[in-house]
């Protein structure tokens, strides 16, 4: 465990995965600290069928067991666990997981980003009790029930149009009089017949009833009229904040703690650390983009570690 | 998915109260994707210590009667009974080191 490895990739969605192999295949032996929750976004998704070379579709899941494949078969070494904390200043960095210190001349930063909480009053207490954020888990609590999803992207038209699977009716609350998401997937939702809107809406409270969400409190921002919607679940897809905490102190982000990097390298402000995926990107945050940074990522890690050898 | 002994409401109470080993329940459901990742390495935990523990698969949407005794909520759900008690409930995907974890403290 004393050795000084080539790279670490810290982050197991499509940007590390990426990064893990072409980094392995460049034989850099790259290790993964792929968290425990490995496998990024997409692990709760469920047919993902915009990411190109997949016609029919593919499970999130799928892909990501696909990529993760990958990434073994060409030798990168992977770790199911949290990194603790991270130095990333100087010729060594170190990486560690608990008391286990992982040291390497390159680290690739790709811990991606976690859904953002409304923070209103309710949320926290009623978290697994008629609030969520995964659809996919959780689809059950709403069966047969009235329910809403806040949020007015692509993430917002996904779950409410998954959990129509479940629910009696969805209500999506949105801030504005009309949503970002594509045109597709807003298509796909208003037309969906358990769907309804209440536009230029936003959440003031989430109300529980012995222990389980009985309502939601919401105001118009146009009039301020205040009204409850009578529902037994909130769904909150109002988007993903970058996971940067780890290491916020030491690289450069910008003022909403996104990693910034010398576009369109992956290079951060510390030589040897370079970051990639939704980490960075708030801009367009798919599969493919953080994919395509995670593969820029490897290759930027490789240069370096050719240029410091010599 | 895999070779792990599947159970409904009917078997439940032979399969799993009744069994002379704990055994531990994996409630899931095919639009659970967190669940993929978790039941393999549920497959692999049982492989591991066979002496120890059973692992069993329940599908939560065919077995109505058995999800709302346990008030299972969120998948994944994994319920460890022994002696016909649930005495730990696990919810939501875990990493195979925390999952073997949570077991040995269990048993």
């Amino acid at each position: 465990m004393d050795e000084i490895r080539n790279v670490i990739i810290i982050g197991s969605g499509p940007a590390g995965y990426t990064a893990a192999v072409y980094a392995a295949r460049a034989n850099l032996r790259p290790l993964v600290i792929e968290g425990v929750q490995s496998g990024g976004a997409l692990m709760t998704t469920t047919e993902v069928e915009n990411f190109p070379g997949f016609p029919d579709g593919i499970l999130g899941p799928d892909l990501m067991d696909n990529m993760r494949k990958q990434a073994e078969r060409f030798g990168a070494e992977l770790l199911t666990q949290d990194a603790t904390r991270v130095e990333l200043t100087g010729d060594v960095k170190t990486v560690y997981v608990g008391d286990t210190a992982y040291r390497s001349r390159a680290v690739i930063l790709a811990t991606g980003s976690a859904w953002r909480p409304l923070g209103v009053p309710g949320e926290q207490e009623l978290l697994g009790h008629g609030v969520s954020s995964c659809a996919t888990c959780d689809g059950f609590f709403f069966r047969d029930q009235d329910i809403a999803v806040v949020g007015g992207g692509d993430s917002a038209m996904e779950e409410a149009t998954f959990l129509t699977k479940f629910a009696a009716s969805v209500t999506i609350i949105h801030r504005r009089d009309e949503f970002r998401a594509s045109k597709i997937m807003a298509d796909r939702a208003l037309a969906n017949p358990k769907i309804k809107v209440a536009w230029n809406t936003v959440v003031e409270e989430i109300l529980g009833t012995d222990g389980s969400v009985s309502g939601v409190r919401v105001r118009d921002v146009r009039t301020g009229e205040r009204r409850t919607l009578d529902v037994a679940g909130l769904f909150i897809a109002i988007g993903h904040d970058p996971r940067s905490e780890l290491f916020r102190d030491q690289v450069e982000v910008d003022e909403n703690g996104y990693v910034r990097v010398d576009a369109p390298s992956t290079r951060t402000n510390l030589p040897g650390v370079f970051a990639c995926g939704d980490l960075v990107d708030h801009e367009y945050r798919q599969a493919v983009t953080a994919a395509g940074t995670g593969c820029a990522a490897a290759l930027d890690a490789e240069r370096y570690l050719a240029a410091i050898a010599h | 998915m895999g070779t792990t002994k599947a159970v409904t409401d009917e078997t439940f109470d032979q399969e799993v109260l009744q069994a002379d080993l704990p055994v531990l329940v994996d409630f899931w459901a095919d639009w659970c994707m967190p669940c993929r990742k978790v039941s393999p390495l549920l497959e692999e935990i049982a492989g591991e210590m066979p002496d120890k523990l059973r692992v069993v698969k329940m599908n939560a949407d065919e077995n109505p009667a058995t999800v709302r005794a346990y008030r299972i909520m969120s998948l994944p759900t994994l319920t460890i009974f022994k002696g016909g008690e649930p005495v730990k409930q696990v919810v939501g995907a875990k990493a195979k080191s925390e999952l073997v974890r949570i077991i040995n403290d269990a048993l």
